[in-house]
C-alpha cells in the first residue's frame, strides 16, 4: 500500500441468505483506490459492482452480510456500528445513486434535504447552512439556486436532481464520491454534462471517484484505474490504458468488443411501400374538467413518413420527444389525426376493424420483464396471437410452430413449456420476438427492444433481428435512444425532438455528417471518446 | 387551497340530496308505517296521528316538505319519541357520540401509530410477531364479544369502573366504551403503518439518508413515517366519520345515551325522520373528514395540489 491509497479493500465477500440458500454475489475482491483518483468498476448486471460498495457503506439489504476488510485512511470501516459508520458516510465518503428520480425524498424541499449532511456531519444550523447551500447549487450548475432551493424534487427534471444528489455529495468536502451509475437513467445529452460536471468537480476538489458502470464507452472517457467483475470477482484490473488497449482476460475482450457492428443497407429502389404515416398528430389532454379548460400535450406534430418492404427506420431522440408515441399512433394503438395507410389503404380506427391487421402489424417492448405474462408458459405466450388470427390451426400444429420459433429465435424448443421468470432478460426478448415472429409479421415496431439489456446480449439481439428481416423481408420501425445500436440496424435515421422530426436521412449520412446542431449535440454526447477531463 | 375547500364543499351538496332523496323514498317502499302497533290503533285515531304528522299528503308533497324543512335545519318530530324533535334527539346523543368517538379515535391513531412503527422497525423479531397477533386479534374479534367481557372484567370481577351507564362528568364511565371503540381500529392502523412503513424503509430516499450518515431517528422520523402516513391518513377519514356517529353494538351493551342505537331503532320503529336524520348526519360527517383527508394529504405530500 503506498502513501496516497486512501481506499482500500481486500477479500470483500458478500452473501445474501435467500429462500433458496446463500448467494455469494461477491467473492473475494480487492482493489485500491488513490486520493484524486478515478476507479471505474465495470461488469454486467449481476457481476456484484453494486454490493461491493454497498458493503462499504453498510447499505446492504437485511438478509446481506459483507466478510473482508475495507480500510478507509488506514482505518478498518467494513461492519462498523451504525453510529460509528454515520461519522464517516455522507462526511468523507459520499454516495450518488442510479435512481435520480427516487433517490430525494419527494416530501420535502431541496433545501432542507440538502441541510441535513451539513446539520448533522459540520454541526450547521438550518440557517448556517443556507448560504453554503447556495453556493453547492450553484457549483453543480443549478440555475436560479436562490429560486431552486425552495422547489420539490419533483418540480426538477432527472438531470437536475442528480446534480442536488451531486451538491449533496459534495456538503462536507469529501475524500471518495461512490457514483452507482450516476448517468443510465438520464438522456445521453444530459449524462454527458452529468459526466463533464463530475469531471471538472474533480479536477478542482481533488476528490477520488469510485465510478460503477456497464458502460465501456464512460469508462474510456472517466476512469484512470478498471476493475472489471463478472459473477462476484474481478476478472481484470490495470490502468485504463492498459485495460482497453490490452487487454488480459477474455471476458474483457468481448465486452471491449460488444459494441454492436455492422451496418444495413437500404432497400432496392423498387421496394414496395408498406406503411405510410401523412401528417400524423398525437395531442393528449392534460387535467381539466369541471371548472377548468383542459391543456393539450402534442406529443406528435404533424410527421410523415414512409416504411418501405425490407426497410428499418430508426428513431432516436431524447425521453419525451414522442418517438414511442409515434410509433403506436402508426399502430393505431393511440389515437391520431392524419393519415396512416397500409399497402396504400387507410387504416380503420375501432379496435375490432383494426384486428385482421394486427397479423401484419406488430409491436415488441421496452421491457423484458413486464411484457409477458408471469402466469402463462412460454408456449401459451407465443402461440396466444395464432388463437386470434389463424382460429383453425390445430393444437398439435400451434405446438409445432411455437417450437420452430422458439429455434428461430436461438431458442430450445423445450423451453415452451417453461415461464417467463425462469430466464433471464436477453431470453425474454427473444421470447417477446417470438411470439412477433410466430404470426409472420411484415412490419414490427420495436420500441427500444435492447435498452434493458447488457451490451453484450444487445449485440445478440441486433444480430438476430438483423437475420430475420433478411430472412422474411421485414420491415423495422426501430425506436431507439442508442445510437450505436441505431446505426447497426437502420438504414434510415429520423431525429425527433418535442414531437417533429429536426433531420433524417441515410444513416451513414445523418452520423457523418448532421446537418442539425440538435443532431451534432446528440451524436456528440453518444459517441465522442474524448476524456472529460482533456475536454475542459 | 380556499377555492378548492368552497368548491368542495359545494359539490357535496347535490350528493347529499341525491342520499336523502333515495333514502327518503327507499324507506316509504319499506312495508309498515311508524303507527303500526302489535295491537292495531283505531282506524279514527290513526288517521288523526297521520294527519298530525302529515302522512296523508301524497308522497311528492312531504317530500318537498321534508327538503323545505331541512334546508332551514329541521329534521322534523320524532314519530316514535312522541315528545322529541330528532333535533333534539341529536342535540342530547352526539355530544356523547363524538366525546367518546373522538377519544377512541385520538388513542387508536397515536397506540396504532407507535405500535406498526415498532413493528416494521423490529420487522420479523418476536415483538413484531406480536404486535402483529394481537392486531390480528383485535380485527377478528367482534366488539359485541369484547364490551361484555371488558364490562365483566372491569366493571363485575374486579370492580375498578363502572360495568355500564353514564355520567358526562365522570371519565370512569367513559373508559370502557372508548376502549371497546379504539381496540379494533389501533389493530388495523397498526397494521396499516406497519406495511408502509417497512414500504417506505425500503425507498431509494431512505436509501439515500442512510448513506448521508443521518442518525436513525432522522431516517425513520422525518423520511420513513411521513410518507407511511398517507395511507393511514385515508383511512381515517370514513373511520373518523363512523366513531364519531356512535356505534349500536357499544351503546347497546354499556347502555349509553349516544346516537349510534337511533339508526337501528329509527329503522325497525319506522321512525321515518329518525332514519332521515341519522342518515343526513352520517353523510355529513363523512363529507366532512373526506374533505379533511384530502387536505391532510396535500400538507403532507407536496405533489398533491388542488387549484
Amino acid at each position: 500500500m503506498t502513501d496516497n491509497t486512501i481506499l482500500s479493500v481486500r477479500d470483500l465477500r458478500v452473501t445474501f441468505q435467500t429462500n433458496d440458500g446463500p448467494v455469494d454475489a461477491v467473492k473475494g475482491v480487492n482493489w485500491d483506490l488513490k486520493s484524486g483518483d478515478t476507479l471505474a468498476i465495470v461488469g454486467e448486471s449481476g457481476s456484484g459492482k453494486s454490493q461491493t460498495t454497498m458493503a462499504l457503506m453498510g447499505l446492504l439489504a437485511a438478509n446481506g452480510a459483507a466478510t473482508g476488510s475495507v480500510r478507509y485512511r488506514d482505518r478498518e470501516v467494513l461492519n462498523l456500528s451504525e453510529r460509528e459508520l454515520n461519522k464517516i458516510r455522507g462526511k468523507k465518503i459520499t454516495m450518488i445513486f442510479q435512481e435520480p428520480m427516487t433517490s430525494l425524498d419527494p416530501l420535502y424541499r431541496i433545501g432542507d434535504q440538502l441541510a441535513e449532511p451539513l446539520r448533522h456531519h459540520a454541526g450547521m444550523s438550518r440557517k448556517q447552512a443556507r448560504p453554503r447551500i447556495l453556493e453547492l447549487l450553484r457549483l453543480v450548475g443549478i440555475p436560479e439556486p436562490e429560486r431552486r432551493i425552495d422547489s420539490y424534487p419533483h418540480e426538477m427534471s432527472g438531470g437536475q436532481r442528480q446534480r442536488v444528489m451531486i451538491a449533496m455529495a459534495l456538503a462536507n468536502d469529501p475524500d471518495i464520491l461512490i457514483a452507482d451509475e450516476p448517468t443510465t437513467a438520464l438522456d445521453v445529452t444530459i449524462q454527458a454534462q452529468i459526466l463533464e460536471l463530475l469531471a471538472d468537480l474533480q479536477k478542482r476538489l481533488g476528490m477520488a471517484i469510485v465510478f460503477i458502470t456497464h458502460d465501456l464507452g464512460i469508462v474510456r472517457r472517466f476512469a484512470d484505474h478498471v476493475a472489471v467483475m463478472r459473477r462476484g470477482e474481478v476478472v481484470e484490473d490495470g490502468t485504463a490504458e492498459q485495460v482497453f488497449t490490452a487487454p488480459k482476460h477474455p471476458y474483457t475482450r468481448m465486452l471491449l468488443d460488444a459494441e454492436p457492428e455492422g451496418t444495413k443497407l437500404p432497400p432496392a429502389d423498387n421496394a414496395p411501400e408498406l406503411l405510410r404515416g401523412d401528417d400524423v398528430r398525437v395531442t393528449f389532454p392534460l387535467g381539466g374538467g369541471l371548472f377548468r379548460k383542459p391543456d393539450y400535450l402534442h406529443a406528435v406534430k404533424g410527421i410523415s413518413i414512409n416504411l418501405r418492404e425490407g426497410q428499418t427506420i430508426g428513431v432516436v431522440g431524447e425521453s419525451g420527444s414522442g418517438k414511442s408515441t409515434l410509433g403506436r399512433a402508426l399502430l393505431r394503438l393511440t389515437e391520431s389525426h392524419g393519415r396512416v395507410a397500409w399497402l396504400g389503404n387507410e387504416l380503420p380506427r375501432g379496435i375490432d376493424e383494426m384486428r385482421p391487421f394486427r397479423h401484419d402489424l406488430q409491436l415488441v417492448f421496452q421491457d423484458p420483464f413486464g411484457s409477458l405474462s408471469p402466469r402463462m408458459t412460454v408456449g401459451q405466450i407465443i402461440t396466444e396471437g395464432l388463437l386470434i388470427h389463424e382460429p383453425s390451426m390445430s393444437r398439435a400444429e400451434r405446438n409445432k410452430r411455437a417450437g420452430e420459433a422458439l429455434e428461430e429465435v436461438g431458442l430450445d424448443a423445450s423451453m415452451r413449456n417453461r415461464y417467463p421468470h425462469e430466464f433471464s432478460g436477453g431470453q425474454r426478448q427473444r421470447i417477446a420476438i417470438a411470439r412477433t415472429m410466430i404470426l409472420r409479421p411484415r412490419v414490427i415496431v420495436l420500441d427500444e427492444p435492447t435498452s434493458a439489456l447488457d451490451r453484450s446480449v444487445q449485440k445478440q439481439i441486433v444480430t438476430l433481428l438483423r437475420d430475420l428481416q433478411q430472412k422474411y423481408k421485414l420491415s423495422y420501425f426501430f425506436i431507439s435512444h442508442d445510437l450505436s445500436v441505431v446505426r447497426a440496424l437502420a438504414d434510415h435515421i429520423i431525429v425527433m425532438k418535442s414531437g417533429e422530426i429536426v433531420e433524417q436521412g441515410a444513416t451513414d449520412q445523418v452520423f457523418d455528417a448532421p446537418r442539425e446542431e440538435y443532431t451534432r449535440r446528440l451524436m456528440e454526447a453518444a459517441l465522442s471518446t474524448t476524456r472529460f477531463r482533456d475536454a475542459s | 387551497m380556499l377555492g378548492y375547500t368552497l368548491r368542495r364543499m359545494a359539490s357535496a351538496v347535490p350528493t347529499i340530496f341525491i342520499i336523502v332523496t333515495l333514502t327518503f323514498f327507499a324507506i316509504r317502499i319499506a312495508p309498515g308505517g311508524p303507527f303500526d302497533l302489535e295491537r292495531p290503533l283505531d282506524p279514527l285515531i290513526l288517521a288523526n296521528l297521520q294527519k298530525a304528522y302529515n302522512l296523508d299528503a301524497p308522497l311528492w308533497q312531504q317530500y318537498l316538505m321534508y327538503l323545505g324543512n331541512l334546508l332551514q335545519g329541521d329534521l322534523g318530530p320524532s314519530f316514535t319519541r312522541r315528545d322529541f324533535s330528532v333535533n333534539e334527539l341529536f342535540a342530547q346523543g352526539l355530544p356523547v357520540s363524538i366525546l367518546l368517538g373522538g377519544l377512541a379515535l385520538s388513542a387508536a391513531t397515536v397506540l396504532g401509530i407507535i405500535l406498526g412503527a415498532i413493528a416494521a422497525l423490529r420487522q420479523n423479531s418476536w415483538l413484531d410477531n406480536l404486535i402483529v397477533a394481537i392486531a390480528t386479534l383485535g380485527i377478528t374479534t367482534p366488539n359485541f364479544v369484547i364490551a361484555p367481557l371488558l364490562s365483566l372484567f372491569f366493571g363485575v370481577i374486579l370492580g375498578v369502573l363502572p360495568a355500564g351507564g353514564w355520567s358526562n362528568a365522570n371519565p370512569a364511565y367513559w373508559v370502557l366504551p372508548v376502549i371497546t371503540l379504539a381496540l379494533p381500529q389501533v389493530a388495523v392502523i397498526a397494521r396499516l403503518v406497519r406495511g408502509a412503513t417497512v414500504e417506505a424503509l425500503r425507498a431509494n430516499h431512505v436509501r439515500t439518508a442512510r448513506a448521508y450518515g443521518l442518525p436513525s431517528r432522522v431516517v425513520v422520523g422525518v423520511h420513513a413515517l411521513r410518507a407511511a402516513m398517507l395511507p393511514t391518513v385515508s383511512y381515517l377519514g370514513p373511520t373518523a366519520a363512523a366513531l364519531l356517529t356512535g356505534s349500536v353494538v357499544v351503546e347497546t351493551v354499556f347502555g349509553l345515551p349516544g346516537v349510534g342505537r337511533y339508526f337501528v331503532q329509527g329503522a325497525l320503529g319506522r321512525d321515518y325522520t329518525l332514519v332521515m336524520g341519522t342518515v343526513v348526519v352520517i353523510a355529513v360527517f363523512v363529507v366532512i373528514f373526506n374533505l379533511l383527508v384530502d387536505l391532510a394529504y396535500a400538507w403532507l405530500d407536496p405533489r398533491v395540489r388542488y387549484d
